[in-house]
């Protein structure tokens, strides 16, 4: 039971995402007269503070928490992989360049430089999948590359080499495929901080726009009326600790599983 | 170094959107704007601008807030410390939170208090610090009333901030305490200090602790980042008056001379921190030495 709970809390998730259009939800409906009103048999989780149904606006934000992260991971993965790929495989001067360029995004602490650029970009989803793809980009490029460069030396990729083929052919089929085990780990963490970053800045105004719901900016606007209404606060939080906490439990799991090198360690 | 100031400039300068709109409003003349954008020198070309960036940073100089047309360097010198102690207080949580827990975690391992310690940790690198925050305040400020909902006032008042900011950095660190524990009493050494009739203790502190050292560390080195970066959020939550508040506010009022200086100063703490990170590394390993 224990062991399927995870997978269960991200299939909802993802089925609550894609759904979410067909749902007969609500999120924008007003009902004056159900202001902050508790949790009950009709409305599971209560009203926020200008009437709305909660659980309806939790269903959106779902929505909104998995799409960010299914882009920002995809596209920070596919440009990280690439750069760092090619950069090692290819060396020389561009490799220089390209590991100063990625000291230059490692030394701004953690979310810091995706809330400047998300907010000097201004607010909306567009803008917050750029900030935090190109915050994002940094650790899988470091992976890719530091994993590139230890294939190099592999007769397997000698041998390519020594039959003629070129660099594009080298990497995209004697290198790649065999990044992908550290990469997908490395992934499946990147989706439980890129769920964190969004609702972090939506928290803080930056990320998705009212009357849209994300799980950050619920927080936000729930966290004033606290003590009138817990509900607000504690309905999106434990939302976004379910679906972060899976995420971690699965990566663990998916690296214990994968990752030769831990394996051997936990023995 | 260089490299984050420049990025920190072209951050500010290639994005769209007129700092002068912001200054004038929409309705100013064009004469107007002009003359202001000469004055602020913004006419220049790209590489001027950074050049001249460059040469008042070296002085110490960050330039005027567009808003409250204050020296910013004073605004960052007054923010700066309350930014610092958060951190420190922080960092403090952390590791008195994570030495026992991750000691604990590897000294019974495969125990039912192993697994706990380790599921809390789990729990505690998942749980966003802008929910634990707002939780921490429902809790001890408005159900018990024993802590200050926000500000700088007291001392007490650094205590939830504190706490929110550690949880993530202490569960981090008491899994990596945890690890590296683990790793080091399969060593021979530690075989031979158990052989040798010392007591569980001197192995634990003596023999284990002060290599189980280095990695963590390195790791809290790290995470420093992540905690200087975590530090905006839980600043915001406890409207504590640091460089992350007032990074935010500056966001908001599109004041991008001080949204700069703010993301510098943090940045520039950090590679600094880093630094440091290395300096108490050759302290307590004997074996690096930094001159060789």
């Amino acid at each position: 039971m224990w062991r399927y709970f995870p997978v269960f809390i991200l299939v909802l998730w993802a089925i609550l995402a894609l759904t979410q259009t067909y749902l007969p939800i609500s999120p924008y409906h007003i009902e004056l007269d159900k202001i902050l009103q508790a949790p009950s048999s009709s409305a599971w989780l209560g009203y926020d503070e200008l009437g709305r149904d909660v659980l309806d606006r939790l269903i959106q934000g779902a929505s909104s928490s998995f799409w960010v992260a299914l882009w920002v991971v995809s596209l920070s993965l596919v440009m990280g992989t690439l750069i760092g790929a090619f950069s090692a495989w290819l060396g020389g001067w561009l490799d220089l360049v390209v590991v100063h360029i990625m000291d230059i995004f490692l030394a701004f602490p953690g979310i810091l430089l995706a809330i400047a650029l998300a907010g000097i970009l201004g607010p909306g989803l567009n803008n917050l999948v750029f900030a935090l793809s190109m915050v994002g980009w940094v650790g899988y490029a470091r992976l890719a590359r530091a994993q590139t460069l230890s294939l190099k030396q592999r007769e397997h990729v000698q041998a390519a080499r020594a039959l003629g083929a070129g660099n594009r052919r080298i990497v995209f089929r004697h290198i790649l495929p065999l990044l992908g085990a550290p990469l997908i780990i490395e992934a499946t963490f990147g989706i439980a901080s890129v769920v964190i970053a969004e609702a972090g800045l939506s928290f803080l105004g930056l990320g998705v726009q009212a009357p849209e719901a994300s799980w950050g900016s619920m927080l936000r606007d729930g966290s004033r009326y606290m003590l009138m209404a817990p509900h607000l606060v504690i309905a999106p939080g434990m939302a976004l600790l379910l679906v972060v906490l899976s995420v971690n439990l699965l990566g663990d799991r998916l690296r214990d599983q994968l990752d030769v090198k831990s394996q051997a360690q936990n023995r | 170094m260089l490299g984050v100031v420049t990025l920190v400039f072209l951050l500010i300068h290639i994005v769209p959107g007129d700092p002068v709109e912001v200054m004038l409003g929409e309705s100013a003349q064009i004469a107007d704007r002009e003359a202001l954008r000469q004055a602020l020198g913004l006419d220049q070309p790209l590489f001027t601008q950074w050049w001249q960036y460059i040469q008042n940073l070296a002085q110490g100089d960050l330039g005027q807030s567009l808003h409250s047309r204050a020296e910013i360097s004073s605004i960052i010198a007054e923010r700066l410390p309350a930014t610092f102690e958060l951190a420190l207080a922080s960092l403090l949580v952390a590791v008195v939170i994570a030495l026992p827990l991750g000691m604990f975690a590897a000294w019974k391992v495969n125990t039912i208090w192993d697994r706990l310690s380790m599921g809390f940790s789990l729990l505690g690198v998942s749980i966003p610090n802008f929910w634990l925050g707002p939780l921490l305040i429902l809790f001890f400020s408005l159900y018990l009333g024993w802590l200050p909902v926000s500000g700088r006032e007291s001392f007490s008042a650094i205590i939830l901030p504190a706490l929110t900011l550690g949880t993530a950095l202490a569960a981090i660190l008491a899994r990596m305490v945890r690890a590296s524990l683990l790793e080091i009493l399969n060593e021979d050494y530690i075989r031979t200090a158990r052989a040798k009739g010392l007591s569980e203790q001197v192995v634990l502190w003596k023999h284990a602790m002060r290599n189980a050292a280095l990695p963590v560390t390195t790791i809290l080195g790290l995470q420093l980042g992540a905690l200087l970066g975590g530090a905006v959020i839980t600043e915001i939550i406890f409207s504590w008056p640091g460089v992350g508040y007032t990074l935010v506010e500056a966001i908001q009022r599109r004041d991008y001379p001080l949204v700069q200086a703010s993301v510098l100063m943090v940045s520039l703490s950090y590679i600094i921190i880093n630094r440091l990170t290395d300096l108490v590394y050759a302290l307590i390993d004997p074996r690096i030495r930094l001159a060789e």
